[in-house]
């Protein structure tokens, strides 16, 4: 199976996580408190693989006959994905009290999703890809339903299961007919027959057919329909990790699977379609979140504006763009882990708390909550020192570098709008004056969540030279 | 070259004071008063440490600190001053702790909070007179939204949250362009040279090059960011909300320093960086300028309100700077220099002014004012010695820069008519006329509104605030050449840019 104790160690996140689980389920089996036990044990564990991946950044190797890759730009996301994951734990271990939910399987299903990311950012064959996508999909659908006894919950399960499943068969039929025409499902094998290719009507509908599925999962207009609902019915903690885990995992199967593309420039023949969902979904997500009152689909929406930003970088379809994706996914992960880490400390049971006029007049209770949420909100905004900015200067320049300076002025225009609602937020908590109190309990581990992403998204702002070299080091 | 540390010290010792402020507790106003007090007088004299070593015959940039900032973009960190960017940074280190000193008693809740925000904004508006690198240019000049947003904001009146968010909208709109802008320049860089770079000293060379039409707009990019701060007409119409709903310290500030970002942006970045399209373009902006300052000054004299008053006439004078700037020559330049910091100067003393009576009795209609003199006496004086200084008076600071700029602009090939200079004398008219007649209708007349008779004068705290501008009002007014002297380098150099554009590929075929 292995050739060399190398290549063991380079597959070694994925075998942990897969031990991890299965200890998971072990002790939820046979603990009584294995709520306590699988979130601080779940904690770790992410820790430990997050730091692995980035310690094992330089070890590139193809292994298990060419359908897995590790090392390189896959550690950085296998990194991502289990610091956001970590972060999402931390968050959750107060939340899932007042949510009324605590299901020790709660932990495991995360972590399965989590594999399943991993999965999906280390694939070199289709087959992998549409694994990974599943593991975590269906790890997801539970997710957002845990609470048996919602409602709302219930129903976001639901059409996030019916529009998942929709997307799938994008998915499928879209490999089907890649498959067919190029007779392989080797994403390698697949990019060297590319450009012989391209002049195929059912290849290039196959490549569509996929992207279109994957548009789904990235939340791009015209195939968001799922996403405000969705995040408004999951519990405040699996939005998070929806918005931003699931996100950043579909945004790394497009990069592995069209990564020949991008660095061999042949990526010009999905350009036009890119560029198209990549205007509308910046322009639908900062329009309609205008009008929301509730933080919960104003961040969901800001989501499909962000999306629209993160196809710019795909649509210059230069190296600078991929690394542009892959730092502003980082800046975007933390701002709205922040983000939606805030509601959730906020959200009270019986899910109050979550219109945004609740949040008038935080600063004089909560100023640091407050605070920290103006960052959030600055960030997201994309307003210097901090990291949103900077992903999006690198991800406009990587489109001008392209020549599509348009894609750059309509950027900064939905920039524009998107402003509007981010300082809304800011406006409420400061400028607003309320005898209303909201009723917080106290959250360390919560606020440990919140202190950890605030410091990265200063320091990747401040100082992005450093993690901007490790991602270049690697494409 | 040997970097020079004093800058960067000046740069963030504000900051360092609002971050140490952030740990202090909420009740402890007088301390948090104090230091914000202390750090900010620590960046005046540095200020003047760098004044006192500063070279006025060497028109390259002083106290140049230069370091990678970020590898992958190849931007620096990259600061250094000349003699425009010398007299703002004093202006703004001068302004700065007055304006502590005159918030002392008016801003009663959120002491911590505001005194944080002033700091940081101070940081934020040196680092953009300093910054020489584009991308450190465009993080201090965004950045210094927040803190102004959250003055307005927090400590404004009535219509503060429509005039906070109306603010940073518009500059947003303006300065994302300038973004593209930028980002555009530094990628025509590296095609040309072969290195990405947002580094000003190495784009002076090259953005000149390219071909007029694209020139054009990327000169409207960085124009647009700037007319709106500035705001050149029309793209003021943020200009009287956010003064009328500002805190006192908010207005001094942003009359004082933020509106002077937009010109000196105009100055710095435009005219040498886009020489082709400026000579273009300057007549069309002139244009604009002078409707400004007639248009301005129109709307000035209808006002009720004594704050839009000043704010109007805000418009109006720096109507005068930008057609100074782009009328091109060394009297016009200079005198729109000179002209910045005047009207941080005695705009900046009508709004403290203004703030102290309002502090009294919290109404700012001039029909509910009249007869003071006697009553407040230094007050009335203070306010005669602002408006005519804001008025040019000869002999006063505000007749130096307006002379300057009326002069460069008549005899201006550039703009080549006499018109623009005909036109823009009658600002001054009419700013005699707004102004006195404010004047005479707040301090002469009988003493109608009951009220008034127990209106006290100025503290000695007040006084000490208007003493330390009134002096250099007066020494600007008869002695301008201390400080003509040491923007006439740099002045020249712009000029010399803008007529004679290095064109780096004929000097690679040489």
């Amino acid at each position: 199976m292995f050739n060399n104790l190398q290549e063991f160690y380079s597959f070694l996140p994925m075998i942990i996580i897969a031990a991890g689980i299965l200890v998971s389920v072990t002790v939820e089996l046979f603990a009584k408190k294995s709520v306590v036990y699988l979130s601080w044990f779940s904690v770790l564990l992410f820790f430990v693989i997050g730091m692995f991946s980035l310690y094992n950044i330089e070890s590139k190797s193809v292994i298990l006959q060419n359908m897995v890759a590790t090392g390189g730009y896959v550690n950085i996301f296998y990194a991502l994905f289990n610091f956001t994951a970590m972060i999402v734990c931390l968050l959750s271990i107060e939340y899932l009290k007042k949510y009324d939910a605590p299901f020790g399987e709660y932990y495991i299903l995360i972590q399965t999703s989590v594999l399943g990311m991993m999965l999906m950012a280390a694939a070199k064959d289709l087959f992998v890809i549409f694994l990974g996508l599943e593991l975590m999909s269906v790890a997801f659908y539970v997710l957002a339903g845990i609470n048996r006894k919602r409602g709302s919950a219930i129903e976001a399960s639901l059409k996030y299961f019916l529009l998942g499943a929709f997307a799938t068969g994008f998915i499928v039929y879209g490999i089907a007919l890649i498959y067919g025409t190029a007779q392989t499902t080797s994403l390698d094998l697949i990019a060297s027959k590319f450009i012989e290719l391209s002049g195929n009507l059912l290849f290039i509908s196959g490549v569509l057919l996929f992207l279109i599925g994957f548009s789904f999962k990235i939340a791009a207009f015209p195939f968001h329909m799922w996403v405000p609902d969705v995040y408004q019915g999951s519990p405040s903690t699996i939005s998070a990790l929806f918005s931003t885990g699931g996100k950043t995992a579909a945004f790394a199967a497009i990069i592995v699977s069209l990564f020949a593309l991008f660095t061999s420039g042949a990526s010009k023949i999905i350009t036009p379609y890119l560029s198209v969902i990549s205007v509308l979904s910046m322009f639908f997500g900062s329009i309609v979140a205008l009008s929301q009152t509730n933080i919960k689909r104003m961040l969901a929406y800001s989501s499909i504006s962000n999306a629209g930003y993160l196809i710019i970088g795909l649509a210059a379809g230069n190296t600078e763009g991929i690394a542009g994706v892959i730092f502003y996914l980082t800046a975007y992960t933390l701002m709205n882990l922040g983000a939606f880490g805030i509601v959730s400390i906020i959200e009270s049971k019986e899910e109050k708390n979550l219109e945004i006029s609740d949040y008038a007049g935080l600063s004089n209770n909560e100023p640091l909550l407050a605070g920290l949420l103006s960052i959030f909100m600055f960030s997201l905004a994309g307003i210097p020192p901090f990291a949103g900015f900077f992903g999006k200067y690198y991800i406009f320049m990587a489109a001008i570098k392209s020549e599509m300076t348009f894609l750059a002025i309509l950027g900064v225009l939905s920039s524009v709008i998107s402003v509007y609602f981010y300082l809304r937020i800011v406006v409420l908590m400061y400028f607003k004056k309320t005898d209303y109190n909201l009723e917080i309990s106290k959250n360390n581990s919560g606020m440990l969540a919140l202190f950890i992403s605030v410091l990265l998204i200063i320091i990747l702002g401040i100082l992005p030279g450093s993690f901007l070299n490790i991602i270049n080091s690697t494409l | 070259m040997e970097n020079n540390f004093l800058l960067t010290y000046l740069i963030f010792i504000p900051l360092v004071g609002s971050l140490i402020i952030l740990f202090v507790k909420n009740d402890k106003i007088p301390l948090i008063k104090n230091l914000g007090l202390f750090f900010s007088l620590v960046a005046f004299i540095i200020s003047i440490v760098i004044y006192s070593q500063f070279d006025n015959h060497n028109s390259d940039f002083q106290f140049v600190h230069k370091f990678k900032w970020i590898e992958g973009i190849n931007v620096f960190y990259f600061v250094g001053i000349d003699g425009i960017s010398l007299l703002l940074i004093l202006l703004t280190a001068f302004i700065t702790p007055l304006t502590l000193i005159s918030s002392w008693s008016n801003i009663e809740h959120k002491v911590k909070e505001f005194t944080f925000f002033m700091l940081l904004l101070e940081t934020g508006m040196l680092g953009v007179f300093a910054s020489l690198d584009l991308f450190l240019f465009y993080i201090f000049w965004e950045a210094m939204l927040i803190p102004m947003y959250f003055i307005i904001g927090i400590w404004g009146g009535k219509e503060r949250i429509y005039a906070a968010i109306k603010f940073f909208l518009y500059t947003m709109l303006g300065s994302l362009l300038m973004l593209v802008a930028i980002i555009w320049l530094a990628v025509y860089a590296g095609k040309i040279t072969g290195g990405f770079t947002t580094d000003f000293t190495e784009l002076i060379n090259i953005a000149p090059t390219i071909a007029r039409d694209l020139q054009i707009w990327m000169f409207l990019a960085f124009a647009l960011s700037f007319a709106i701060k500035v705001p050149l007409f029309p793209f003021h119409t943020w200009l009287p909300d956010a003064h009328v709903q500002a805190p006192t310290a908010g207005s001094v500030i942003l009359a004082g320093v933020l509106l002077k970002m937009g010109t000196y942006g105009l100055l710095r970045f435009n005219l040498p960086l886009f020489p082709d399209a400026t000579l273009i373009i300057a007549p069309y902006i002139s244009v604009l300028a002078v409707i400004g300052i007639i248009y301005g000054a129109l709307v000035a004299m209808v006002q009720t309100d004594m704050k839009k008053l000043v704010a109007y006439s805000s418009v109006s004078h720096l109507g005068f700077v930008v057609l100074g700037i782009f009328a091109i020559t060394t009297e016009s330049i200079q005198g729109a220099v000179i002209q910045m910091v005047n009207h941080g100067l005695s705009t900046g003393a009508l709004f403290l002014l203004v703030g102290v009576v309002y502090e009294r009795t919290h109404t700012r209609e001039i029909a509910d004012y009249g007869g003071i003199a006697k009553v407040v006496p230094f007050f009335s004086f203070a306010l005669l010695f602002a408006s005519l200084s804001s008025i040019g008076l000869p002999g006063l600071n505000g007749f130096v820069g307006e002379f300057l700029i009326l002069l460069g602009s008549f005899k201006s090939g550039v703009l080549n008519s006499w018109w623009f200079t005909v036109f823009a004398s009658s600002g001054v008219i009419f700013a005699a006329v707004y102004l006195l007649w404010m004047y005479q209708r707040v301090v002469f007349g009988e003493l109608k509104n009951p009220k008034l008779e127990k209106l006290t004068d100025m503290n000695p705290r007040e006084i000490f605030v208007m003493i330390p501008i009134l002096i250099f009002i007066v020494w600007i007014g008869i002695y301008p050449s201390t400080f003509l002297n040491l923007s006439e380098k740099a002045t020249k150099k712009v000029i010399y840019q803008v007529n004679n554009p290095v064109n780096i590929l004929n000097n690679q075929s040489k």
